[in-house]
């Protein structure tokens, strides 16, 4: 095959840092987060783009880590779950409402969530039940019948909600 | 996953070297939704991959008065957030707006959609009613393709071996067109259609239908225009009445299978029902309704 040994360098910014790593080009990005860089927030659910316990932000877009190379990624801005509390470890407007509204249970689809809400919120500042529900609609949840999940992104959102919280 | 050798060429040309040198051991990634899937399944073993991503203006939009392009690489989200596609070629956004989710649309582009011709594609339909052209190029330069011509079978298209796909070239919908797409589905988000409808049409002032095209996909082996409905409804008040026919010619133009999805049976009575529908939405966004009697 390839002289080449199906290996790469490539330089992207992770949670704000520059980084640069060899990687084989069949690897996933979700495989390379994990494997490589113990970021153990993105999961496989399904590995085949149907759970979105897998999503990461890459460019200010929510993706499936699980259908992307990892080479892909060169040069791009990667965020992940882990990219998203405050230097001190203060939690995410976003981290907060999900803990504040209940909106986590067994926890394994809530990193894909967080990160779909987020991209969602930066594209809407304010989105509506509907627009919540169809954004998130890449991310499935076993545990919390999704209502609370709604709401602590709409808790989080610029409008706030009627729990009187707001953010 | 199993190896392979990743290229991302930085031109046109190299992508098309790349798929000259390595035959059928090399396939063409872009979105990646699709191919990922099947290379994690192993339902395709590819040794080499040639990624779009480098290629410039692949993901450019571009419209005039007369046609809108496309890139083969825009996505289904730029679709989904282009006002003026919203505006003017709506039934474009209808078939973006439900496909998988944002994650995937946020990747899967346009191009990859239509080249890997999965009878149940989204975005066929409307490209198919549309009248779109598509601009390839290969080893052997570049060629124009209009959209009838182009889907051979499932799976199966019109390109040649180490051809591109570049551009869409979707003409201009005459003043005061109406369209919209259908996709019928048991789930709203996160499913493939049972059937695809796409319907444009060109009323007059007095709702005398100018100009009709209906576009079915899963209606048959591969998308289609059902031409005898076009026919038949083209001249004739804009009436449900007369619609409701149109629906029962296109179910005879329509060849329909049962699938783990669904019967025939039922795509053709949804094919029937749905064509009305479909052109009264299209209707209602132009603020008209249907000519009574
Ligand atoms: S693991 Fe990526 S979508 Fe399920
Ligand atoms: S909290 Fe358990 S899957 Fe969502």
């Amino acid at each position: 095959m390839d002289e080449r040994v199906m290996a790469m360098k490539i330089s992207f910014n992770l949670n704000g840092e520059d980084v640069s790593i060899n990687i084989d080009d069949h690897i996933t990005l979700l495989e390379m987060l994990r494997d490589s860089f113990e970021l153990y927030g993105a999961k496989e659910g399904c590995g085949y783009g149907e759970c979105g316990s897998c999503t990461v932000i890459v460019d200010d877009m929510a993706i499936n880590s699980c259908l992307m190379l990892a080479v892909s990624v060169n040069g791009r801005t990667v965020v992940t779950v882990e990219g998203l509390a405050g230097p001190r470890g203060e939690l995410d407007p976003l981290q907060q409402a999900f803990v504040d509204r209940g909106a986590v249970q067994c926890g394994f689809c809530t990193p894909g969530m967080i990160m779909s809400a987020k991209a969602l919120l930066k594209e809407k500042s304010n989105p509506g039940e509907e627009e919540i529900r169809k954004g998130m609609a890449g991310n499935l949840c076993r545990c919390t019948g999704y209502s609370k999940i709604v709401e602590a992104i709409k808790c989080a959102s610029e409008g706030g909600c009627s729990c009187g919280k707001g953010f | 996953m199993r190896r392979f050798t990743y290229h991302e060429p930085d031109s046109l040309t190299g992508a098309i070297a790349l798929l000259e040198e390595n035959g059928a051991k090399a396939k063409l990634l872009a979105g990646g939704t699709d191919l990922i899937i099947e290379i994690k399944q192993e339902a395709k073993t590819p040794d080499h991959l040639v990624s779009l991503r480098s290629v410039p203006g692949l993901q450019d939009m571009e419209y005039s008065n007369r046609e809108l392009s496309f890139g083969a690489m825009v996505t289904h989200r730029m679709i989904e957030k282009s006002e003026l596609i919203r505006e003017k070629f709506s039934l474009l956004s209808d078939a973006v707006d439900n496909l998988g989710s944002v994650q995937v649309r946020n990747v899967a582009t346009i191009g990859g959609n239509l080249c890997s011709a999965a009878p149940s594609a989204d975005t066929a339909a409307p490209v198919m009613a549309l009248q779109a052209t598509l601009v390839v190029k290969g080893p052997a330069g570049e060629r124009r393709i209009p959209i009838e011509d182009f889907f051979k079978g499932p799976g199966k298209t019109a390109l040649e071996p180490a051809e591109i796909l570049c551009c869409i070239s979707i003409p201009a919908l005459p003043e005061g067109a109406a369209s919209c797409y259908i996709k019928h589905a048991r789930r709203k988000a996160m499913d493939l259609p049972l059937l695809g409808i796409a319907v444009i049409i060109v009323p007059d002032d007095n709702i005398v239908c100018r100009e009709a095209r209906i576009a079915l996909t899963l209606a048959g082996p591969i998308p289609f225009r059902a031409t005898k409905a076009e026919a038949f409804v083209t001249g004739k008040p804009l009436s449900r009445q007369i619609w409701e026919q149109a629906g029962e010619i296109a179910v005879s133009e329509s060849n329909p299978r049962t699938s783990f999805r669904t019967t025939a049976e039922y795509r053709k009575k949804m094919i029937c029902a749905l064509i009305p529908r479909a052109a009264e939405v299209a209707l209602q966004r132009i603020n008209r309704a249907w000519m009574k009697g």
